[in-house]
């Protein structure tokens, strides 16, 4: 076995929910969306009008400040509507599936005769494009730039959690062909990073062509970042790729199959879940047809992906590009009275003031409720226990707030991403809203910098 | 609780915008707040939160000085009985101490969130609960018989020059409640020092019995005196400094209690054990030199003694661990931490014109503590620069 990289700082939230390893049999969902407001930085262009038909892998829209990167419909039917925001900003691109499945053809290739530019000109097209992304910045790899290396993680770790080996089961031939696909991307090594914890599915034990890693400790030890981090950090004028195991499988079947097929199996997690379960689906699909019937009555919040990194979608909203995740938590939106002195028989928290710490090992229910006011920054070192990096965190988030591109810089903006501070924002006690403001942070840094 | 909960409801109206006492919204949601954990849901970024607040984490510190304060009130009865002999019972030893403290208790929370109200109030902001930590430390760190008119006023210097100047809480360099000690130590120094001051009645010095003596350890050693006595004549042991059943500020006497609030805080997460430890730690270190050399009484006192005596302990575990003004960075409050203990030590024995050294100890290590953070930080950017040459190199 390989080294093990043991995390001692991070925190395992359990939260009530977890998914039964069954996959569940619903009728399909029957619209699909694209969301560009899944992909930071880029500015999108419409490519299809609501009316046009399109095939699973025809193009939506793209990006306008890079054109290559083309974003297509998960599916075969109709564009049914582009749904706007503040100031026309694109939210969603719409589509109906009309249930005859019908792809467009990208033509079936052996990565092994094809040099990297058709490579990479081919998940363009196909609209595969965007599972790839990069630190520095956590956006879309800019095709130009050759990584270091390519980083897979193969377990997650988040809260409620799909279980990874779970969802890539039996995907083993298409897989592999993923890995050889990245492997012309680079020159460098493909990293696969799996739980020290547990055996890993033979999916990622038997493939060839990467090198693996074995990680321990709690949340966020499976994030890409932290990963990247302990394995082979960036630094200025490096960048390193990652993509999700779903995703190579997903670029695996269009070089053996020619088609964009966005199948991928997702958990329905939360609290609020009646059966929490797996569903095969394909990708940006409606939740409707998963929790029609299956939540329970109350004020609820559906969250596409985890509870700590997730977005705020509605109930009949569409699950994110990146997602293959849907959190159902109840809504926070009461009073409750001398809460900031209560014993707190049913509360979870890092810090030992609450009862709950008497109680390890168990569950909770924990709602969306701010649980206190927003603060200034006071207390320190909490935010230090739960980032497994070489960081300070809070000068990290000071330097953004004031600006001072140089000090982010050296403090090591270029590798994070807000999910690896989401824990962060968890526990802050003042209530600061840490992943925005690490999202401000890189923003900025891609303003001065491109 | 419903009742309750309808009442603010029905009166909320008038203080939001465009209401009737608009001006107010700021004092009304503290208010509300106390009462109830508002309603307010996440909205970006993580979509469950931890239990923890500002709220708590104040009234975990709170808590945290419930012994010192018990204990401070009955010494208070306690000290004041042996001076004019007189023979009272536990409770009623605890309950003359409690008629004294607490007025002190009650001024410098009026004065102190009076103030803070204001200035939340012209700012916009929602009222920050670090005065309700500050608002317990002032009394404890005050003798008995300091005015209260005196207590006042510290306390408006404290709030207004220590803090709302700075912006409020989160953005002040100098401990509050220590600002407001050092305030009254400098322009009040007769009733801050002198041997009639710790003790309730000294000073006006009515029915003393004979021979009793109010001067504290530290005081006595400073005149070179060669025992230490107690109040009674007979020689201070190290168990009456440990139980705090010797004179001084309120809440500073008692190790005991002040120990069992430290276990609280480090227990809860909330105080930095780091840099208690290393208060300690360079109390220890700094007590051992002098004791080597001797020469004088303070120079004599037994190293562990000196932990146990004036305000030491007290400043260790509640003041010098006041996140806002303490070094921020792990590293940096080991070195902070331990510089205290080790200046404070240094103050009291070497400074003729001190006799305590603790205050100013961290009032000077605050002030520091954002150069011991930069040091800190700029070594850990060069080891970051360090990994990127060797990763060009390799």
């Amino acid at each position: 076995m390989s080294k093990v990289f043991k995390i001692k700082k991070g925190l395992d939230i359990k939260l009530k929910g977890t998914a039964e390893k069954i996959i569940s049999n619903v009728q399909p969902a029957s619209t699909y969306a694209v969301k560009p407001i899944d992909f930071p930085g880029i500015m999108p262009k419409l490519a299809a009008r609501p009316g046009d038909t399109v095939k699973a892998g025809s193009v939506l829209f793209f990006d306008k400040l890079r054109p290559e990167v083309k974003f297509t419909s998960p599916v075969s039917g109709v564009v049914k509507a582009v749904n706007r925001g503040e100031r026309r900003r694109i939210l969603e691109v719409v589509v109906e599936a009309d249930g005859k499945n019908e792809y467009e053809e990208f033509r079936a290739a052996d990565p092994g005769f094809l040099d990297r530019g058709q490579i990479i000109q081919k998940i363009q097209d196909a609209g595969l494009w965007p599972s790839i992304r990069q630190r520095p910045y956590a956006v879309i790899a800019r095709s130009q730039v050759e990584p270091k290396a390519i980083f897979i993680s193969g377990f997650n770790t988040a809260p409620l959690a799909p279980d990874m080996d779970f969802v890539v089961k039996g995907n083993n031939k298409v897989f592999q062909t993923g890995i050889n696909v990245l492997n012309k991307l680079t020159r460098g090594d493909v990293h696969l990073s799996l739980n020290a914890d547990y055996p890993a599915a033979d999916v990622f034990t038997e493939v060839t062509g990467v090198t693996l890693h074995y990680f321990k400790g709690p949340h966020p030890a499976g994030n890409p970042g932290i990963q990247i981090h302990h394995v082979d950090p960036v630094n200025k004028d490096e960048t390193v790729w990652y993509i999700q195991p779903e995703e190579v499988v997903m670029i695996g079947r269009l070089f053996e199959q020619g088609v964009y097929d966005a199948t991928k199996v997702i958990a329905v997690t939360g609290s609020e879940v009646k059966k929490p379960r797996y569903f095969k689906v394909l990708s940006g699909t409606s939740i409707e047809p998963f929790v029609v019937d299956n939540v329970n009555p109350g004020d609820l919040r559906y969250i596409s992906g985890n509870a700590l990194t997730g977005s705020k979608i509605n109930k009949i909203g569409y699950l994110g590009y990146y997602d293959s995740q849907l959190t159902i938590l109840p809504e926070g939106n009461y009073y409750e009275m001398f809460g900031w002195i209560a014993p707190g028989f049913n509360k979870f928290s890092v810090s030992r003031s609450f009862a709950t710490w008497l109680m390890p090992g168990r569950e909770y229910k924990v709602d969306t409720n701010l649980k206190g006011g927003e603060r200034p920054f006071v207390l320190t070192g909490e935010y230090e226990k739960v980032l497994p990096m070489n960081i300070y965190p809070m000068h990290l988030l000071k330097a953004i707030l004031v600006d001072d591109i140089e000090k982010m810089e050296q403090l090591g903006i270029f590798e994070v991403a807000e999910e690896d501070f989401a824990l962060c924002e968890f526990v802050c006690p003042s209530k600061i809203e840490i992943q925005s403001i690490i999202r401000q942070g890189i923003d900025q840094m891609i303003k001065e910098l491109e | 609780m419903n009742s309750l909960r309808r009442f603010v409801d029905k009166i909320k109206p008038n203080f939001e915008k465009g209401g009737k006492f608009a001006a107010l919204q700021s004092t009304f949601e503290a208010f509300e707040s106390f009462l109830f954990v508002p309603n307010h849901v996440t909205q970006k970024g993580s979509h469950i939160r931890d239990a923890m607040d500002m709220k708590r984490t104040m009234i975990v510190v709170v808590l945290a000085l419930v012994p010192a304060i018990l204990m401070g009130m009955w010494n208070t009865g306690y000290q004041n009985a042996l001076a004019i002999g007189l023979e009272r019972t536990l409770l009623g030893n605890f309950w003359f101490g409690f008629l004294k403290v607490f007025p002190i208790i009650v001024v410098s929370y009026v004065v102190g969130l009076g103030i803070e109200f204001l200035f939340a109030q012209i700012r916009g902001h929602e009222v920050s609960e670090g005065y309700l930590v500050s608002g317990i430390l002032v009394p404890l760190v005050v003798p008995v018989d300091t005015p209260l008119w005196m207590v006042a006023v510290a306390t408006v210097f404290a709030v207004i020059i220590g803090k709302e100047v700075f912006g409020g809480v989160g953005m002040n360099i100098l401990n509050p409640a220590l600002t407001a000690r050092a305030f009254l130590f400098f322009a009040y120094p007769t009733f801050m020092s002198g041997d009639k001051v710790w003790i309730n009645g000294l000073f006006k010095g009515e029915g003393i019995v004979d021979g009793f003596s109010g001067a504290t350890a530290l005081g006595q050693a400073a005149v070179n005196e060669p025992q230490i006595l107690n109040t009674t004549g007979d020689p201070m042991t190290g168990m009456d400094m440990f139980l705090g059943i010797i004179p001084g500020s309120i809440g500073e006497t008692s190790m005991l209690a002040i120990l069992i609030g430290a276990a609280f805080l480090i227990y809860t997460g909330v105080g930095s054990w780091k840099i208690i430890l290393s208060v300690f730690a360079g109390g220890t270190v700094m007590g051992l030199i002098l004791n080597s050399f001797g020469g004088n009484a303070l120079m004599e006192i037994p190293f562990w003694q000196h932990l146990m005596l004036g305000g030491f302990a007290f400043g260790a575990v509640f003041m010098a661990t006041d996140p806002v003004s303490a070094a921020q960075t792990e590293r940096g409050k080991w070195i902070y931490g331990f510089l205290i203990g080790l200046l404070a030590i240094i103050i009291r024995v070497l400074n003729p014109a001190f006799p305590e050294g603790v205050m100013l100890a961290i009032l000077l290590m605050n002030v520091f503590a954002p150069l011991i953070d930069h040091y800190v930080i700029e070594s850990h950017i060069k080891r970051r620069l360090k990994r990127v040459k060797v990763s060009t190199n390799a």
